[in-house]
């Protein structure tokens, strides 16, 4: 490599770095509870389990699910009603003002045998909710998603940079290798291109699917845009819908037109994930991938008749599938702490990032001057 | 060449395992959730060893 590339190089790495370092330290640290979420709502006791009963103890309808949460929320009006992947004896009831409510949104778990309201998972509050929304959008909305997305931009860069780097660093030392011997920065330089390097993988996926996540609610949109719309032309100057028809109705047409899928939940008319005139019924598969994918189908919320069932846009797959990736959510128990390991190593190749910069003005400018250019003879 | 493998070699191996860890798990369950634990603890343990030792 010559000296020019070099240093062009170690530039891009130092300013890729420097700029996203802080917001990615904050990303990992509320990351890594994140990636245990479950366990730590079981602790917490914000988790809501069924009483136990046999398994094939009948269900009642998704109308009584709605009557037994209206019954606590009088004044609101229904928004989403969904369901566990494993977990088919509790529905989940989120209720706002108004269909498109983004505050004061209320959610009641409700037993799908008995109609007994179990709980009122708070939404909006609580520890889990502040790392989850500094983790998502540093509490500043779409605009704040998009900035999270561009410092995960950055860090891919940082990445590519910094693999670039690694080989005029590491020409003259085996794989692994760490210089103790010498000063602390030599010994911190060597991890850094050490756990840098085998956390490389998992880095991109991450950062990439990560930076894919920020776009969801541009990804719905656009499905709102391509295929609701579309679809919509028949329903053109026909008054809003006041009385919905019965959910229940719209729930088993909406099974009958995908028999072999799960319920993964139901979304209101007017909410981003229906249209004003349909109840958006989202379905997965059963298997380990397809229970990953989602297919809608829209039932007249009046009717309860199938109005459409489409193959959702590519992008919406690519972000469904991209969540996985992003979370670490499949592959039981050990994913977990792998995930989380992964996490710690990235969050000292940041930390020791950091710390080579800071000290760059010392004596390490020497070493890491003389490695430079010993590494591009 | 022998400079290229014994600089990238490992690195490579590491990168191609974690690869194949991540999309396998997607795949399906059993021995797909294997071949993730496998490929994700690669990386790990590699990281472990260079790093704590000595």
């Amino acid at each position: 490599m010559s000296p020019r590339a070099l240093r062009a190089w170690s530039w891009l790495h130092k300013w890729t770095s420097l700029v996203s370092t802080l917001f990615l330290l904050v990303l990992c640290l509320t990351g890594l509870p994140l990636v245990f979420h479950h366990q730590i709502g079981q602790w917490l006791g914000t988790e809501v389990a069924s009483p136990a009963m046999r398994a094939d103890a009948p269900r009642i309808t998704l109308d009584q699910v709605m009557v037994a949460a209206q019954a606590r929320f009088p004044s609101k009006v229904g928004m989403y009603v969904s369901q566990e992947p494993d977990d088919d004896t509790i529905w989940y009831v989120t209720m706002g003002d108004s269909p498109t409510a983004t505050r004061g949104l209320k959610q009641v778990a409700v037993d799908a045998r008995t109609g007994q309201a179990l709980a009122e998972p708070k939404l909006d509050r609580g520890l889990m909710f502040v790392i989850h929304e500094i983790h998502v959008d540093l509490f500043a909305g779409l605009a704040g998603k998009l900035f999270v997305g561009f410092m995960g931009l950055l860090m891919l860069a940082a990445i590519v940079s910094g693999v670039v780097l690694y080989a005029p660093f590491m020409r003259k030392l085996r794989f692994g290798e760490v210089r103790r011997e010498r000063s602390a920065r030599v010994k911190w330089l060597d991890l850094h291109n050490l756990l840098g390097i085998v956390t490389l993988t998992w880095a991109i996926v991450v950062g990439a699917t990560g930076i894919v996540n920020t776009w969801a609610d541009l990804v719905i949109e656009h499905w709102r845009n391509d295929q609701v719309a579309d679809m919509l032309a028949r329903y053109r100057g026909m008054p809003p819908v006041t009385r919905l028809g019965s959910l229940e109705k719209a729930f088993a047409n909406a099974r009958a037109r995908q028999p072999d899928m799960k319920i993964a939940f139901i979304a209101f008319p007017g909410t981003a994930f229906s249209s004003e005139h349909h109840y958006g019924v989202f379905m997965r598969g059963r298997t380990a991938l397809t229970a990953r994918l989602m297919k809608p189908v829209l039932v007249d919320a009046i009717t309860g008749e199938v109005s459409a069932s489409r193959e959702p846009p590519w992008t919406m797959n690519a972000l469904l599938l991209s969540q996985p990736l992003h979370f670490g959510d499949y592959g039981g128990v050990p994913l977990q702490w792998l995930w989380a390991a992964l996490d710690v190593l990235t969050i000292i190749v940041l930390g020791s990032g950091l710390y080579l910069w800071l000290g760059k003005r010392g004596p390490v400018r020497k070493v890491l001057a003389a490695d430079l250019r010993r590494a591009a003879r | 060449m022998k400079a290229f493998w014994s600089l990238w070699g490992w690195p490579l191996a590491i990168a191609i395992l974690s690869g194949a860890g991540l999309v396998g798990g997607l795949i399906g369950d059993g021995g797909w959730d294997w071949l993730t634990w496998i490929g994700l603890g690669v990386p790990c343990v590699a990281a472990a060893w260079f790093g704590l030792r000595g």
